[in-house]
């Protein structure tokens, strides 16, 4: 393959439109509920999502299946079978889409391939037990534009996961990809496209929000001999899986937005720093950065011009912190991850001294189509200071499990209901949990306010990188916060004092009112402390690593009394404060809880009701849990 | 640190052309150390000394690196390693009971391994798999939608 320059990428772009076409089509054509199947001499294609979650059910498996059953019949020359990244749905998961009429499987096992390929792409009937049952119908629901999951969605950073194959660069071109790197290089000069990125209002959506435009022109005003593009994946927040599957499903569009910023920022090399953790996101994004390399879209003289830029991968080794910028700079060296004080701000002083200009994955991911279809309609959604869309990880007590991505100033009551189903299994909501451990608890008074940087952090929580928590009346929130504040306890890198010895301290009082040994004094040198913290900490992490305690005092401040006051935990998740019963009316004396407990607590005859040493009992749970009959309760 | 088991030749040899390879660069330290410890396992005093000799850095240089991140291990894992999810939304499903489970079957604490070498026991922050959760790994392979029950099956079945 020779180096595409600018003519023949366009040309390129026609042949690989050719082939999405079927796909694109299909996608625009769904309106209605009742649409035709495919059958007969037209071309289907089989997705099937290759994301980590979907994989982790063997979709892989699937793919193998699939493709020996159409090998089986015959029409291989008829139906093709694409690995593409995420569809978000992964509660659903492994998902497999048919095109061109958009039928959405869910829940597909290997065994099913079989009966997708006969029934549906030979016989062309739908295989109805494994299509989408609509929970407040109770109808099946064919395609995902008609489920409430995907119907308040927008797509902008995910616009081509789950539809692209993220290991041909055909398809991200074919999506008009590269070309705002083309149109930048061919016709605008850096201080333009900096102007645009600032006119459209894009913000770092790693958590901070600090506006991307201004970043780059920043960067771009130090002279030196070398400069640096860092792209930061270092997804460290516990439940937040969006840079993850971005990498994954669209690798092309980060390396893009890399390149558009180099140019702009006057950078020769791009570095991509990401967790080790993360095997298939590497995996693609060394063969996207290979693909780039050999149609001409990195290295010397990309599409002809004078501008050069490569991309490197670097490997976190697992620190939290590291997702601090100057912590990540470091790391890169090959030093311990610890954060410096800013200024000098790493766009004057970063990587080896260099100036640099880190991003976040789903910020570059938005860079490309903020440049291809305008800044102006970028604007045109979100709020007033937030544009355009955020990417969560919706998890937790919910019954749509997924990664969906909404219009800035969408309300937690949406997310929560029309998009995530509810709370699963009926229970009632308690909190949503943002931010992950720079964040806080929102309850249910904040269901109803816009979600963007300024409201979500008036509300005492952030927007952090993206992760949303939901939690149930089972909850003990004085246990989330702890949970919360023993991850930053592990992950202080030991640097500041604060840090590292004020949330110990922190952790330790906590400790002590889950197991009902805190006092109201203890409330008070709690909030005293976070405040200090807030106010002293070096970096990011140690600032906001009070934020889960000081917002479930405030939301839950009865909670933590409670605790204290009557040595009650209300969500009996806090095992020192429970105690475990035999119900003689339901024990029918079979001994099984006896036979298992770990600790010989308790005692009784056979077909006689058993009783609990309290003094000997550990809490462990194995009673309850062995117990046939529902005879053990918990106070 | 004291008792160690001397490194046979080979992995020494190894070692060293992994420190050429990245030019013996101190800014390659974390590479090398991530190809060391995918080559041995784990990355032992003696490894960590033979780094600090080809890159001229202190050995408390390498050893402060090995410490800071959790990805680096200076003990070698079962043959079977074990990986809890703490991530959040693991957490919220029960994940910790899982933990504590495993722990009363497998009578190790985390980050030890058992004594016939079969399992080892580590924590980690989300797979990503959040729609499965709580969610355990061991070796490659995700089992997900777990019970403190499913337990005792699944480590017999993977320990035979």
């Amino acid at each position: 393959m020779k180096t595409l320059n600018f003519e023949d990428l366009i040309q390129f772009r026609k042949k690989a439109q050719a082939n999405l076409e079927v796909r694109e089509l299909s996608y625009a054509a769904v309106s209605d509920k009742a649409c035709g199947l495919a059958v007969g001499t037209e071309h289907i294609q089989l997705l099937c999502c290759g994301g980590t979650g979907c994989k982790a059910s063997s979709s892989a498996k699937i793919v193998e299946c699939l493709k020996a059953v159409i090998e089986d019949n015959d029409i291989a020359d008829k139906v093709e079978v694409i690995v593409t990244g995420c569809f978000g749905f992964c509660e659903k998961g492994p998902i497999v889409k048919v095109i061109p009429d958009n039928t959405f499987y869910t829940q597909v096992k290997p065994e099913d391939a079989e009966e997708i390929v006969k029934e549906h792409v030979i016989a062309g009937r739908r295989v109805e037990r494994l299509l989408y049952l609509d929970p407040k119908t109770n109808e099946h629901v064919s395609d995902s534009k008609h489920m409430d999951f995907y119907r308040k969605q927008k797509r902008v950073a995910l616009r081509n996961c789950g539809f692209i194959d993220p290991e041909n660069i055909a398809d991200y071109i074919a999506r008009d990809g590269y070309a705002a790197l083309s149109n930048a290089l061919q016709n605008q000069t850096p201080e333009q496209v900096i102007e645009e990125i600032k006119k459209s209002g894009l913000r770092g959506r790693g958590g901070a929000g600090f506006p991307t435009g201004m970043k780059w022109g920043f960067a771009r005003g130090y002279q030196a001999e070398h400069k640096y593009v860092v792209c930061n994946a270092d997804e460290g927040d516990p439940g937040a899986f969006m840079d993850r599957s971005i990498m994954e499903g669209d690798p092309h569009s980060v390396i893009e937005a890399m390149a558009i910023c180099g140019f702009c920022i006057g950078a020769d090399q791009g570095l991509i720093y990401i967790r080790a953790e993360y095997p298939l996101a590497v995996n693609r994004l060394r063969i996207a950065i290979d693909q780039a390399r050999e149609y001409g879209m990195l290295g010397k003289n990309i599409m002809g011009s004078d501008f050069s830029f490569d991309v490197e991968i670097r490997y976190g080794a697992g620190a939290f912190v590291c997702g601090e910028e100057t912590a990540l700079i470091h790391s890169m060296e090959g030093k311990r991850g610890e954060p410096t004080l800013k200024p000098p701000f790493p766009a004057e002083s970063g990587y080896n001294g260099y100036p640099t200009n880190v991003n976040n994955v789903e910020t570059l991911a938005n860079v490309p189509i903020i440049l291809t279809k305008g800044a102006d309609w970028f604007a045109s959604i979100g709020t007033e200071k937030s544009k355009g869309t955020k990417v969560f990880a919706l998890a937790g007590k919910i019954n749509n499990v997924g990664l969906i991505e909404v219009p800035m100033g969408t309300t937690l009551r949406e997310i929560i209901y029309d998009i995530g189903g509810g709370v699963k299994n009926g229970k009632k909501f308690k909190a949503v949990q943002t931010g992950g451990p720079s964040g806080g608890c929102l309850t249910e008074k904040h269901l109803d306010i816009p979600i963007d940087y300024e409201s979500l952090g008036a509300a005492g929580s952030m927007m952090g990188s993206g992760g949303m928590i939901v939690m149930d009346e089972d909850d003990c929130m004085v246990s989330v916060a702890k949970f919360y504040l023993e991850f930053t306890v592990g992950e202080s890198c030991g640097k500041c004092t604060p840090c590292r010895i004020g949330n110990k301290r922190m952790l330790e009082i906590l400790t002590r009112i889950t197991e009902g040994k805190g006092t109201m004094d203890d409330i008070e040198h709690l909030k005293r402390l976070a405040a200090t913290i807030k106010d002293t900490a070096l970096c990011g992490l140690g600032q906001t690593s009070p934020n889960p305690i000081l917002s479930t005092i405030d939301n839950f401040y009865d909670e933590y009394v409670e605790h204290v006051k009557n040595h009650k935990c209300r969500a009996g998740q806090c095992k020192a404060l429970l105690t475990y019963t035999v119900n003689p009316e339901k024990c029918k004396g079979c001994g099984a809880c006896a036979r298992n407990c770990p600790a010989d607590a308790i005692m009784g005859d056979v077909r006689k009701p058993h009783v609990i040493n309290p003094f000997k009992c550990i809490r462990c749970g194995m009673c309850q849990s062995r117990c046939k009959f529902d005879a053990i309760q918990v106070f | 640190m004291a008792k160690e088991m001397k490194l046979a030749c080979d992995v020494v040899e190894k070692i060293e052309a992994i420190c050429d390879k990245h030019g013996n660069k101190p800014g390659e330290l974390i590479n090398i150390l991530h190809e060391a410890q995918s080559l041995h396992g784990y990355l032992p005093e003696e490894m960590q000394r033979i780094i600090a000799r080809k890159l001229n850095i202190p050995a408390s240089k390498v050893y402060g690196v090995v410490t800071f991140y959790s990805f680096f291990t200076m003990t070698p894992k079962g043959k079977h390693p074990i990986s809890v999810c703490l991530g959040t939304a693991c957490y919220v499903r029960g994940s910790e009971k899982l933990l504590e489970e495993i722990k009363r079957i497998l009578k190790i604490e985390v980050g030890e391994t058992t004594p016939d070498g079969k399992f080892s026991l580590d924590c980690l922050r989300c797979v990503g798999a959040c729609g499965l959760a709580p969610v355990v790994t061991i070796g490659e392979k995700v089992y997900g939608r777990l019970q403190p029950k499913d337990i005792q099956k699944i480590l017999e079945e993977v320990g035979d």
